[in-house]
């Protein structure tokens, strides 16, 4: 029949069509795949760091997967936030502003983090208290084992306040 | 003229001249404005030349990058200093050609029927060319070329589930780092330019079916066009614009000469810093309106964003926001006050976008976002008025 070798033909087409299209697939997830963090970036170990190093009122950055983390150890005339702490009097917070990723800058005697790309300001707990940012600066995976954090592993203490939906 | 014959035979090669260049013919009521399609593809010649020749001593590594720029290819290689700002400055000026080449478009209704897809292939090589410029800012790795790319990158984590992965996935790394740096390098130097030379082609090949609009936007048959009221593009055509080139070619190189430091931001000399945001950053001068509009909806990130991406595309759906069938701004009057709001506004926003974004410069920049899509906005209207007129038989 003249209609059977029309749908042979169209089988092989289809058959074509479709072999083709797993070929296509297989190349754009090879692309795909390319740029993904190398093995090495992805590897990246967690960072520890001792919190008893820092001074009252001073702030420490620490690298963690090429992100500075802030840690600052509140005084008493700064504003407290026992949900937000990691521990006691610290503020542990991923120093990248959550509007578009610039690096805040402390102001001492305001005692707020500034960002100086659009003006966006944070309190000493890392809340946003004015300017475009629309969320706190987020704080980072932890784990404290006594006066040290480990970052990039999540402890009880993150796990608490991620459910309370305090970390992000 | 052994080897015209001989390559005649083989590719048709007098055809192919013909069509594009001898019996292309171009309205002869058009004015200095329509010389600026010529001097895009001058500037993008410039800018292959220079941009091979720092490619020579430029060096794709986060440890080497600025080094290679600042050091080896500033003070180490003869002249590499001129192949740097004219490759800069280049860069600078391909915006300022394409703006108004695409300005005299908006005025004279060069994107109306049948030009659609000669619009629409233009559009997409500006939006190349601005990716091009974006990924080429990266390279030199300084401050403001880090963060340039750290920001912008971010505005991707903003899409809705998939967008803080998509963001690491650009990047290939949590940071803007080396993975960075050398896609960043493969794409300013082999694919943005690979797909600018070919929508460049199918661009100069639509423009060359219905041919050139003119000042009156009334359309001219070929055969007026051949018989008096038209000139070949070549040689005639041509023999005007090596006048234009040769002027704008002194005002080019007084700029690489005198006035280079415009396109050179005194904080890029300063090594990219991951954990150290400059104090001020912005783009360059070219991309400071439509950054203004991501900055002027301050009250809201995400309406900001939104605003922001339409400012960059809105343009290229003119063909269906201004159907109004009267062609050239010269016979709209209403349409004429409209464009030069439209232009003072842009001017306006490119200067706002220098200026902190604080108290009134935050309003300000927020009514100019407005006034900014009102201008597209009001074509449909205006569309609808002017074919009520010309209905009746004005």
């Amino acid at each position: 029949m003249a209609d059977e070798k029309v749908s042979r033909r169209d089988f092989l087409l289809y058959a074509m069509g479709a072999w083709a299209a797993v070929g296509v697939g297989g190349v754009l997830y090879a692309m795909y795949k390319t740029w993904e963090p190398l093995p090495e970036v992805k590897a990246q170990a967690t960072v520890s760091f001792d919190l008893s190093t820092v001074e009252p009122g001073q702030i420490k950055v620490v690298s963690w997967r090429g992100k500075p983390v802030f840690v600052l150890r509140r005084t008493p005339d700064m504003v407290q936030c026992p949900d937000r702490s990691v521990k006691g009097e610290y503020t542990v917070v991923l120093g990248i502003c959550t509007h578009l990723g610039c690096i805040p800058n402390w102001e001492a005697d305001k005692k707020i983090w500034h960002c100086p790309c659009h003006g966006g300001e944070y309190d000493a707990c890392g809340k946003n208290i004015f300017g475009p940012p629309p969320r706190p600066l987020d704080v980072p995976p932890f784990k404290i084992e006594g006066t040290t954090i480990v970052l990039g592993e999540e402890g009880n203490e993150y796990k608490q306040m991620k459910e309370k939906g305090l970390t992000v | 003229m052994r080897l015209m014959d001989w390559l005649d035979e083989r590719l048709a090669i007098r055809q192919l001249i013909k069509v594009m260049l001898t019996e292309y013919y171009v309205p002869k009521n058009i004015n200095f404005l329509w010389s600026f399609g010529v001097l895009v593809m001058l500037v993008f010649a410039i800018l292959v030349v220079s941009g091979i020749f720092l490619l020579m001593y430029y060096k794709p590594d986060s440890h080497l990058a600025f080094d290679s720029v600042n050091k080896t290819i500033m003070m180490d290689v003869e002249y590499g200093w001129l192949f740097r700002h004219t490759h800069a400055v280049g860069a600078s000026i391909m915006f300022l050609v394409l703006f108004i080449h695409m300005a005299r478009g908006i005025y004279y209704g060069s994107f109306k029927p049948p030009r659609e897809i000669v619009w629409i292939t233009g559009y997409i090589l500006f939006v190349l060319m601005s990716a091009t410029a974006f990924t080429g800012y990266l390279l030199p790795w300084g401050q403001m070329s880090y963060w340039a790319a750290q920001t912008i990158t971010t505005l991707f984590e903003k899409i809705p589930f998939i967008g803080p992965d998509l963001v690491v996935w650009i990047r290939g790394n949590y940071i803007v780092e080396d993975a960075t740096l050398t896609r960043f390098f493969a794409l300013h130097v082999v694919f943005l330019p690979l797909l600018l030379i070919v929508f460049t082609a199918i661009h100069l090949y639509a423009v060359r079916i219905p041919g050139s609009n003119n000042e009156d936007g009334i359309e001219l048959t070929k055969e007026e066009k051949k018989h008096g009221k038209g000139v070949p593009f070549w040689p005639v055509f041509m023999a005007k614009e090596f006048f234009v080139m040769s002027v704008f070619l002194i005002f080019f190189f007084y700029l690489v000469f005198y006035q280079y430091k415009f396109a050179m931001d005194p904080i890029n000399f300063t090594p990219a810093d991951y954990l150290q945001t400059p104090t001020h950053i912005y783009p360059e001068w070219y991309f400071l309106a439509f950054y203004e509009v991501l900055r002027g909806f301050f009250f809201s990130q995400n309406l900001g964003l939104i605003a922001f991406v339409l400012s960059m595309f809105i343009a290229a759906f003119l063909p269906w926001l201004d159907t109004s069938p009267i062609k050239s701004a010269k016979h709209r009057p209403i349409y004429k006050i409209l464009f030069w709001i439209f232009i003072a506004d842009f001017v306006f926003l490119t200067i706002l976008g220098k200026l902190p974004p604080t108290g009134l410069y935050a309003w300000l920049g927020f009514f100019g976002s407005l006034v900014f899509f009102a201008f597209f906005l009001t074509l449909p209207i205006l569309s609808k008025i002017e074919k009520k007129k010309v209905a009746g038989g004005r």
